[in-house]
């Protein structure tokens, strides 16, 4: 919402400063986007008369021009502009003057082997408008030697405004007057507007054709009225210059007068050339497939449902949003047939949606219109145009009638204190609600207050403590630290939330860089990570790479690890913690850690030579971030199964002994490597952070009871098939003594030279800690023994000696 | 007895030239060893008188311990020299690069979530969380935005196809469906933060499809419009670190809050450098308000007996101008350059007490 200062002025009496406006708007809610006050920069160019225009010796597109610059200096101008004329009034540039396009100041010049002393201006190079062919050109009563700007009103301060959806009051420079005046900025000058005397009966009938279901209706209230004999003049200067200065093109005086209306009162209008319109007029819904070659040049095709307004050849508007082009008004229109009427906001919003069209009439119907201001809409307008164009009304033909608006809220006078925080008295509330228009009566201790027509958005006793608060101002509100129940705050997170950041911290900890990628992928990443839920397709996605919710969470880090070493990181190891979806209910919704290593561990360097990543560093992430989590690891099961995107054979599902999986590792699938271009080697893993158990907490430790007795460690190797996993062998070991066997770690596997085919070896190296005494050589033996043959009994292999 | 001072300094003229352990033996050899010279004139002790043998024998002995002393001192001094030789070969290049650890970092998202929430955690605020894919109801409806609100174009929504039951489903355009969420399933009082993941469809150089949001909300009998001022001066003035921050709050409209507030903070520009702080500029860091009764009422509780407040800010915006980030988009790229950059190492967890609020 846009408006100049002198415009305000019009309906507010104030001697505030520029600032102390823009301050109070912002703070009562109205926000002030800026404040464009060209007056300075407008200053140093003036109005001047020109002579004479002489051809110029060595050019023929230049002229000289002679200027009086006021005060009886004579100036020689050259000028290119084929519109430069002798007697017309031209805006000067005198040597120095900083034109607004380049920023630069005018130097004096010869331009062909002639000296110019200062430039006439075009638009264009003073930034006042786009014509950069011609020169502006002022009205001939224009005080040569003055300042040109106020001429054509380009001095004035402009107020850029954004009102919010629900203040449709103040989409008109009379709802912001009122309530700077509500505001204590000055008082709302009053406005009267006279009824213009009807002259005959109105001549164009108007009636609704609403099918009964549409509810509520298209239009509540629609009024016209004819007016003969109008010359469709240009507007005067004043009118065009506020209109220019808020971004309208003036068109003609008729045009000219709804969107002057528009903003000044927030009251959109229509304007039909009367001769062009065919039999009686409808107010009704389109038909599917109606076209309407609307007044922005466009064409619509019209959907069931939208507000229209038809005669016998047609649709002549859409109601509320956009006029036609075959009834609209020309310079040739004599007789005026005038709409104000009252569209339904909700109807008008979604037309206006549906077929992409921003007008001012649809924004303000959107956001609701005064609905007691249609006949002083169609006053106003009348009388506007009966002063601009002449003519002589009809009377108001009336379809429908006004909605009943009025409503009473109560306010409880405390409330200001028990909701806002602020000390007001009843009559200080009671002040500022009449001060908007509010009617208030105090009775027993209870404000019943009578809601203004155009405050649509007044609907509770919380609205009226808002419009106390705000008009008081809000830093008027003495800040209160919020009171904590009890001594200590409690801790926040939960235990999923308190593990997702424990697990956050500890796979940094262990030098992986946490990234946040986007939740949705493209189809084909989608497909590699085993996603295609037809409902996790966005409907209205905003590129071809974001289109569906990402069923794993790590394609995005994948691609990142292309993306780094496509500028030289190819060693990288990222991790993020995010969701994962499964279907688009809550519970399908995942928190998952992910991570990718890709390239060699560290760095090169002249002491540690880099080792490529393996599988074995992202189950060690995945371990430690299962222990930290609270996990118990010794009873995880480790599987080959994980899904598509890993290598089959160099990875692993994770699983809780009661089969719930929890994570899985491993090796990318060489097609999905090949699929996002991702440096090789690259071994990745997930972790379920919604499958963990939950765990049960426990703060004492059990009892340090360190053995005084001597322990023992005695290492073996074995060879097995080749298909016995490690596991099985550190098992049957443990399982020779549980009470004095503390630990078995395979501490080496190998195949190849020197074990058979189909072999290999592994060694282990078992730890005992007797509790009560120092073993015997004989104790020692015993056990081993049964370590062996257990080993042997479960894995089929046999002690390497 | 009298050549006794020329055989001592004699023995121990041969201890102080023994060169190494070797020679200091045979000196030792030389002077106590069984056929030593000291261990050869205590022999002849027997030979004497009871009064002479006593006196020669006391200087003898005396003899003996010093010349054991000395052989001591001589062996530490060679065993001292030996080592000095041998560190004297033994150095390093200190200036040879460590070995190199890579730097872990968290991400400047988390770090802001984690720093708002040790704040807010402290007054009392409890993390909530909830879905990404949301509904109508939970999304708009629940918190007073009805279909065709004008409010909702404020909204960019992206819509998914609707689920099997017909509803529609879209991503949410801000965490304050937890609220509902929250109020649905939890009795007042209620203090929570729902710190998330939000989305709209919109992509420019101040806008990703996707960022982040923290919500905060209070629900009891008597909080009031003081105290959402006073709790969010205090969580701005602690998380900018900046003890008298100066805060704005302007009247706003928010569907779901009545009476509604935006809220700037202080900062200057001035040299063309953006300070956090008392200035002749404000910035815009986050809306507020008090929960629209109507919101209560959709969630079951009582409008006429509760009521309390709500903010929500955004997570990318606080660190962007806490750590001066200038583009919003490099959050999401995954740069390892940006996030060493601008990420943070894990052990610093964000505390009040502790003053970890880099």
């Amino acid at each position: 919402m846009k408006f100049t200062l002198s415009w305000l002025r019009d309906h507010l009496d104030t001697k505030a400063s520029i600032p102390e406006i823009a301050n109070t708007l912002t703070s009562i809610g109205l926000e002030v986007e800026r404040v464009v006050d060209r007056a300075a920069e407008l200053a140093p160019f003036t109005v001047a008369y020109v002579l004479s225009v002489n051809p110029h010796p060595n050019a023929d597109r230049l002229r000289l021009c002679k200027v009086d610059a006021g005060n009886g200096e004579m100036l020689e101008v050259v000028c290119g502009a084929p519109n430069v004329r002798s007697g017309m009034k031209a805006v000067l540039a005198r040597v120095g003057a900083v034109i607004p396009a380049s920023g630069e100041a005018l130097k004096k010049s010869k331009i062909r082997g002639v000296e110019s002393i200062g430039m006439l201006c075009s638009a264009a190079e003073l930034l006042t408008g786009e014509d950069e062919d011609g020169i502006i050109d002022l009205p001939d009563d224009a005080p040569v030697g003055a300042s040109f700007a106020p001429v054509l009103g380009l001095d004035e301060p402009l107020f850029d405004v954004a009102v919010t959806p629900n203040r449709g009051d103040c989409l008109g420079v009379r709802g912001i007057a009122r309530e700077l005046a509500a505001a204590g900025l000055g008082t709302l000058r009053p406005r009267k507007i006279d009824s213009a005397a009807a002259e005959f009966p109105c001549s164009i009938p108007v009636k609704f054709d609403f099918p009964a279901e549409a509810v509520p209706a298209p239009c509540d209230m629609f009024a016209g009225r004819v007016i003969k004999g109008v010359k469709n003049v240009p507007s005067p200067p004043w009118l065009q210059n506020r209109l220019k200065a808020i971004g309208f093109r003036p068109i003609s005086a008729l045009v000219d007068i709804t969107n002057y209306l528009a903003n000044d009162l927030g009251r959109p209008l229509h304007v039909f050339d009367a001769e062009r319109l065919r039999g009686d007029l409808t107010v009704r819904l389109a038909q599917p497939g109606e076209r309407l070659q609307a007044l922005n040049g466009r064409e619509y095709v019209l959907e069931s449902g939208m507000t229209v307004i038809g005669d016998d050849t047609g649709v002549l508007s859409l109601g509320g949003i956009v006029g036609g082009e075959t009834s609209g008004c020309t310079d040739q229109t004599t007789t005026v047939f005038l709409e104000c009427a009252l569209f339904d906001p909700i109807r008008t919003a979604e037309t206006g949606r549906a077929l992409a069209i921003e007008s001012e009439s649809r924004y303000r119907f959107e956001r609701g219109v005064d609905p007691a201001s249609v006949i002083p809409g169609m006053e106003a307008a009348t009388a506007m145009i009966l002063e601009l164009c002449g003519g002589s009304p009809s009377e108001i033909a009336v379809t429908g009638r006004e909605p009943d608006w009025r409503r009473f809220i109560e306010l409880r006078p405390s409330r200001v204190h028990h909701l806002g925080g602020l000390d007001l008295s009843e009559a200080q509330s009671k002040k500022l609600l009449e001060s908007l228009g509010c009617t208030v009566n105090a009775s027993s201790g209870v404000l019943n207050v009578a809601v203004p027509s155009w405050r649509r958005d007044l609907e509770i006793e919380a609205d009226l403590v808002e419009e106390a608060l705000r008009l008081t101002g809000l830093d008027k509100i003495p800040a209160v630290s919020l009171p904590r129940d009890g001594g200590l705050p409690k801790p926040i997170l939960t235990v999923r939330q308190m593990r997702a950041m424990t697990i956050r911290r500890t796979l940094a900890s262990r030098r992986m860089i946490e990234a946040v990628t986007w939740s949705f992928v493209s189809d084909s990443e989608a497909r590699l990570y085993g996603g295609g839920n037809v409902r996790l397709r966005l409907v209205n996605p905003i590129s071809s790479d974001l289109v569906v919710m990402r069923p794993c969470v790590l394609p995005h880090l994948v691609g990142a690890a292309s993306k780094n070493a496509a500028r030289g990181f190819s060693d990288i190891a990222l991790f993020e913690i995010g969701p994962a979806y499964a279907d688009d209910t809550p519970e399908g919704q995942l928190l998952v850690a992910a991570g990718i290593r890709a390239g060699n561990v560290g760095p090169r360097h002249w002491a540690r030579r880099p080792r490529p990543v393996d599988a074995f560093d992202v189950k060690a992430d995945v371990m430690v971030a299962l222990s930290v989590a609270g996990v118990p690891l010794k009873a995880l099961q480790f599987t080959r199964e994980a899904p598509s995107w890993y290598h089959p054979g160099r990875s692993s599902v994770v699983r809780l002994p009661d089969g719930t999986m929890v994570a899985r590792w491993g090796e990318l699938h060489p097609k999905v490597i090949a699929a996002q271009e991702a440096p090789t080697p690259i071994v990745a893993f997930e972790i379920f952070l919604d499958a963990l158990p939950e765990g049960k907490k426990k703060t004492g430790r059990s009892s340090f009871k360190p053995s005084p007795y001597q322990s023992v460690e005695r290492d073996f190797a074995f060879l097995v098939d080749e298909a016995v996993p490690a596991e099985a062998v550190a098992k049957a070991a443990e399982s020779a003594d549980r009470s004095l066997i503390t630990s078995v770690s395979v501490f080496d596997a190998y195949a190849g030279k020197g074990i058979p085919a189909g072999k290999k070896s592994l060694a282990i190296s078992v730890r005992l800690e007797p509790p009560d005494r120092t073993l015997t050589e004989e104790e020692i033996e015993a056990v081993t023994k049964r370590i062996i043959a257990n080993v042997e009994k479960a894995t089929g292999g046999t002690l390497r000696t | 007895m009298d050549n006794l001072d020329a055989l001592k300094s004699e023995l121990m003229e041969a201890v102080k030239a023994a060169a190494d352990l070797e020679a200091l033996e045979a000196a030792r050899l030389a002077a106590l060893g069984k056929k030593g010279r000291l261990s050869e004139l205590m022999k002849g002790l027997g030979a004497l008188e009871a009064e002479e043998r006593r006196e020669a024998g006391f200087a003898l002995n005396l003899l003996k311990d010093q010349i054991s002393d000395a052989i001591e001192e001589r062996k530490r001094e060679l065993s001292d020299a030996a080592i000095e030789a041998r560190l004297a070969t033994e150095t390093i290049d200190v200036t040879l690069p460590h070995r190199p650890d890579a730097e872990g970092k968290v991400h400047p998202i988390s770090q802001t979530i984690d720093e708002v929430s040790a704040i807010l955690g402290e007054m009392g605020f409890a993390v909530a969380e909830g879905p990404d894919i949301e509904d109508d109801f939970h999304n708009f409806t629940a918190l007073n935005i009805p279909p065709n609100h004008p409010a909702r174009q404020m909204h960019d929504t992206f819509y998914l196809p609707r689920d099997r039951a017909g509803e529609i489903k879209l991503l949410r355009t801000h965490t304050s469906p937890v609220q509902i969420r929250t109020m649905q399933n939890v009795a007042p009082p209620l203090r929570i933060i729902a710190p998330g993941r939000t989305y709209r469809c919109d992509s420019d150089m101040t806008h990703t499809p996707m960022f982040h949001q923290v919500e905060g909300l209070v629900v009891d009998k008597s909080t009031h419009m003081g105290h959402l001022k006073g709790c969010l001066i205090d969580f701005c003035r602690a998380y900018f670190e900046v003890d008298d921050l100066p805060l704005r709050f302007r009247a706003s409209f928010f569907p779901f809050t009545e009476p509604s507030a935006e809220v700037d903070i202080g900062c200057s520009r001035k040299g063309g450098e953006l300070r956090i702080g008392a200035g002749e500029d404000w910035l815009e860091i986050l809306g507020c308000g008090m929960v629209h009764p109507k919101v209560l009422e959709a969630c079951g509780i009582d409008s006429s007996e509760y009521q309390g407040f709500a903010f929500g800010v955004g997570v990318e915006r606080l660190a962007m101008l806490k750590y001066g980030i200038p583009d919003l988009r490099t959050f999401f790229e995954a740069d390892v350059r940006w996030l060493r950059h601008y990420g943070f190492p894990p052990l610093d967890i964000p505390s009040l007490v502790f003053g970890a609020m880099r």
